[in-house]
C-alpha cells in the first residue's frame, strides 16, 4: 500500500473545457487520478469571471468570480488546466477583490490555487506520467502562465518525459498566439495578424502538434490551422500527457 | 452612450495593410528586441537593477513637489529660467513669448516626446518661426509631414527606400541606397541650420534636483549641438521626470540604454546646469527649463500613478506584438505602444477613440516584462477598460452580452441550457465538424479562424453521469 497521504484536489475545468472540451477535463482528471489524487469536481462550478473583467466590466466579473470564491470555499487544493484562469486567480482577484467582503477569502484561494503541469510537477514531483506520443510536438507557451504563474519547465519536463515524442523548440514560443479574450473579436484584425505570425513559426519548426497548457489560445491555434488546412493539429497539454489526443467528447 | 470604432479599425486596418509599414516594423522591432536582449545578459543580474530603477522613479514620485522645487532652486541658482507650465498652451506661450522678445527666427530642435505632446512646433511655424528637427529620425518624419511611430525612433516606419525618395525631393540628393550617404546628405543640410539658429530647443530624459541639472542621452551629437550652438536653450521637461541625485541617475542610465537601444550607454550624456557662466568659452547665453504638468498632477497619487515611472525607452513597444502589427501611428496619439495605450486616455482624453487603446492589447504581459522600471502595464489597462465602461464608453453589444454571460455563469439552470443551446447552434453552423461562420459581433472571430461546435454534454454532465456508474 502506498505510504503517502491521501490528496483530493477540486479540478476546476474552467468555462471552456466544460463546455467545448470535456476531454481536456477528463484528461486532467485522470492524470491527477494516475498521481492518487481524489478528485473532486463541485457541482455549480463555472467559470473564473475573467471574460468580464478584462472588458471591464467589473461588476459582472465580481458577481461570478464571487460565486467561484464561494464554491470553493474550504475545498482545499484547486488545479486548474489553464494558466490564464489559474492567473487570473492567483494574480488578479487581489485587484478584483480588494477591499470587498471576498477579500480574505481571494487571498486564501490564491494560496492553493494551482495550474495543471505546476501541479503535476512542483507539487506532486511528477516528471513521467507515462505517456506516448509518435510524432513531433513544439509547445507554446501561453503568456499568462508562463509571466503571472511562472510556468513553462514543467510543461516541458512532462513533454520530454513522452515515449516516442521528438520536442522541438518553436521559435517565438512566448510571444502572444492573439487570442486575449474579447480582444480576437473587438480587434480582430490584429488578433488575426499575431495569429499567423504564429502559425508561420509553427509551420517552419516542422512539428505535427502544437501543445499548449490553455485550452483558449488552443482554440485561436486549432481555428487558424483549420481555416488554412494545415497538417498540423492543436492539442491541450493534458491530452497528449493522459494519451488523449484527437478523442472526443 | 455607446460609441463605434471606425475610426480607429480604420487605422489599424491601413497599418496592417501596410506592406512598408510591414517591412520596416518587423525590420526594427526585430532588431531592437535582439539588442536589448545581450546588452540585458550583460549584466549581472538586469532583474536587480531593474527593482533598483523601479525603486528609485517609486521614490521620486512619492517626493515630487520636494523634488521639483530643489530643482527649480539650483536652476535659478545656476543663472536658469524655470516656467512652470500647467499645461501645453502655458508652455508654448511662454516660448513663443521668449522668442518674439529675443528676435529668434530660426529653431532647431532636438527629439522631445514633450513638445509633441504639447504640439509645440504647429504653434511656432503658425507664428511664423522656422523650426527644423534635428534628430535624423525627426528630421526625416519633418520632411514627411507626419508625426512619430516610436517613443525613441521616431521614423521607425519608414525603410530606407523612402527615407531616400525624401532625401532625394527636399534636400536634392543623387539617388542613392547608401545609408552612409544618406546620413552625410543630412548631416551636411542640419550643420547649416545649427549655425543660423538663435534658438535650441530639447527634451529632458531626466532632471537631477540636487544638481539644478538636466540630462539628454542621445547618439547623434545633435543635442549636444541644439543646446550649445544657439544662444538660448530651453528644455522642455514633463514634471515626472526627474530624480534626486547623480547615484540615481547611474541607475537609471543603465537600465535606460540598455532597454531602448540595446547599448551600455547611451553614445552622448548631456548633464547641464545653466546657461554659459563667464569663465566658460561656449554654451547658450539663456537657459530656460519649462517644467510641464499637463495633467501630471492629476495622476500622481491615483491609481495610474504607476504610469509616471516610465523612463520612455520605448523597450514595451517593441516587445508588444500589437505595436509590432499595426506601428506607432495607429494608436492616433503621441505616445503609442502598451505604454502609450495609458498615457493617451490619460494625458489625451479629449482625442477620439483615446479611451479605445487600452482594448489594443491581448494583455500578454510581453510589455511589463520588458520594462525597465517593471510597470505593471497590464493591470493598468485593464483599470482603464473599467473606467471606460464606468464612464459609460463600450461596444453597443457589451451590456447585454454581459448581463447575459453573468447569468449563465451564476445560475446553474442558464448555464446548462445555455450550453444546450449554444451547442445546437454550433452544431447546425457547423460543416466537418467546424463553424465557419458566426453571426455579429462574433463574426470577427470566423474571419480567419474556425471554431469548433460546443460539446453536447458538458463535462461536468459526464463527469456527473461517470460518478452515477461507478
Amino acid at each position: 500500500m502506498t505510504t503517502q497521504p491521501h490528496r483530493r484536489a477540486v479540478l476546476f475545468v474552467t468555462c471552456i473545457v466544460d463546455q467545448i472540451y470535456p476531454n481536456i477535463g477528463f484528461a486532467a482528471a485522470e492524470l491527477l487520478e494516475r498521481q492518487g489524487v481524489e478528485v473532486v469536481v463541485p457541482r455549480g462550478l463555472t467559470c473564473c469571471g475573467q471574460m468580464a473583467f478584462n472588458a471591464g466590466f467589473r461588476d459582472d466579473a465580481y458577481a461570478v468570480a464571487g460565486r467561484t470564491i464561494e464554491i470553493l470555499r474550504n475545498q482545499g487544493d484547486v488545479v486548474l488546466p489553464s494558466g490564464s484562469c489559474g492567473a487570473m486567480i492567483r494574480h488578479l482577484y487581489h485587484e478584483l477583490f480588494h477591499g470587498t467582503r471576498h477579500e480574505a477569502a481571494a487571498k486564501e484561494l490564491a494560496k492553493r490555487t494551482y495550474e495543471l503541469s505546476e501541479y503535476l510537477v512542483d507539487v506532486l514531483g511528477v516528471t513521467d506520467v507515462g505517456a506516448r506520443y509518435n510524432g513531433v510536438i513544439a509547445l507554446h507557451d501561453s503568456c499568462h502562465g508562463m509571466r503571472y504563474m511562472g510556468l513553462g519547465r514543467q510543461a516541458r519536463t512532462l513533454l520530454e518525459h513522452v515515449a516516442g515524442a521528438h520536442l522541438v523548440s518553436l521559435p517565438g514560443s512566448d510571444e502572444c498566439c492573439g487570442f486575449g479574450g474579447l480582444f480576437a473579436i473587438k480587434q480582430h484584425q490584429i488578433s488575426e495578424a499575431m495569429l499567423h505570425r504564429k502559425l508561420t513559426r509553427i509551420a517552419e519548426c516542422g512539428c505535427d502538434l502544437v501543445v499548449t497548457g490553455d485550452a483558449s489560445c488552443m482554440t485561436q491555434i486549432a481555428g487558424g490551422l483549420s481555416r488554412s488546412k494545415s497538417r498540423v493539429r492543436a492539442c491541450h497539454l493534458a491530452e497528449v500527457l493522459a494519451n488523449r489526443v484527437g478523442v472526443r467528447g | 452612450m455607446a460609441t463605434h470604432t471606425v475610426a480607429f479599425v480604420e487605422r489599424v486596418d491601413g497599418a496592417l495593410h501596410d506592406p512598408s509599414l510591414q517591412t520596416a516594423l518587423e525590420r526594427a522591432t526585430t532588431r531592437f528586441i535582439g539588442n536589448r536582449a545581450k546588452a540585458v545578459a550583460d549584466v549581472d543580474n538586469f532583474e536587480a537593477l531593474r527593482n533598483q530603477a523601479r525603486a528609485i522613479r517609486a521614490g521620486a514620485l512619492a517626493r515630487l513637489d520636494e523634488l521639483l522645487a530643489r530643482l527649480a532652486d539650483n536652476v535659478e541658482r545656476y543663472g536658469g529660467h524655470v516656467c512652470w507650465a500647467e499645461d501645453g498652451a502655458a508652455a508654448r506661450q511662454y516660448i513663443l513669448d521668449l522668442a518674439r522678445q529675443r528676435g529668434v527666427r530660426t529653431i532647431v530642435k532636438s527629439k522631445s516626446m514633450a513638445s509633441e505632446e504639447i504640439h509645440l512646433n504647429e504653434a511656432l511655424e503658425h507664428a511664423g518661426l522656422e523650426v527644423i528637427e534635428t534628430d535624423l529620425g525627426e528630421y526625416i518624419i519633418q520632411l514627411a509631414g507626419e508625426t512619430p511611430s516610436h517613443i525613441i525612433a521616431p521614423a521607425i516606419h519608414k525603410t530606407r527606400e523612402q527615407v531616400r525618395d525624401l532625401f532625394v525631393k527636399h534636400l536634392g540628393m543623387e539617388p542613392t541606397d547608401d545609408i552612409p550617404t544618406m546620413t552625410r546628405t543630412a548631416r551636411t543640410a542640419l550643420r547649416q541650420r545649427f549655425l543660423q539658429a538663435d534658438m535650441g530647443i530639447s527634451g529632458v530624459n531626466f532632471g537631477v534636483a540636487n544638481e539644478g541639472a538636466i540630462v539628454i542621452v542621445e547618439n547623434e551629437g545633435n543635442a549636444r549641438l541644439t543646446t550649445t550652438a544657439p544662444r538660448i536653450h530651453v528644455a522642455i521637461m514633463g514634471v515626472e521626470r526627474i530624480c534626486e541625485s547623480l547615484d540615481d541617475l547611474g541607475v537609471l542610465l543603465q537600465v535606460l540604454a540598455r532597454s531602448a537601444t540595446g547599448q551600455r550607454l547611451s553614445v552622448y550624456t548631456s548633464i547641464i546646469s545653466g546657461p554659459r557662466r563667464p569663465h566658460e568659452p561656449d554654451g547658450p547665453e539663456e537657459f530656460h527649463l519649462v517644467l510641464l504638468d499637463n495633467r501630471r498632477s492629476e495622476i500622481i497619487g491615483g491609481k495610474y500613478a504607476e504610469a509616471l515611472m516610465c523612463i520612455r525607452c520605448g523597450a514595451c513597444l517593441n516587445a508588444c506584438p500589437v505595436y509590432q502589427s499595426i506601428g506607432g501611428h495607429a494608436y492616433g496619439g503621441v505616445y503609442s505602444g502598451p505604454i502609450g495605450a495609458i498615457l493617451t486616455p490619460l494625458l489625451q482624453p479629449d482625442l477620439p477613440d483615446a479611451h479605445k487603446l487600452p482594448h489594443a492589447s491581448s494583455l500578454c504581459g510581453a510589455c511589463e516584462w520588458a520594462c525597465p522600471v517593471k510597470i505593471a502595464i497590464p493591470d493598468l489597462l485593464l483599470r482603464l477598460r473599467a473606467d471606460a465602461v464606468n464612464s459609460g464608453r463600450y461596444e453597443a453589444y457589451e451590456p447585454m452580452a454581459m448581463f447575459g454571460w453573468r447569468q449563465v455563469m451564476t445560475n446553474p439552470t442558464f448555464y446548462r441550457w445555455g450550453g444546450k443551446l449554444a451547442s445546437l447552434g454550433t452544431h447546425l453552423l457547423a460543416r466537418n465538424g467546424q463553424v465557419r461562420w458566426l453571426p455579429p459581433p462574433l463574426d470577427g472571430w470566423t474571419k480567419q479562424r474556425d471554431f469548433p461546435p460546443f460539446a453536447p454534454k458538458t463535462f461536468t454532465e459526464l463527469w456527473e453521469e461517470r460518478k452515477k456508474q461507478e
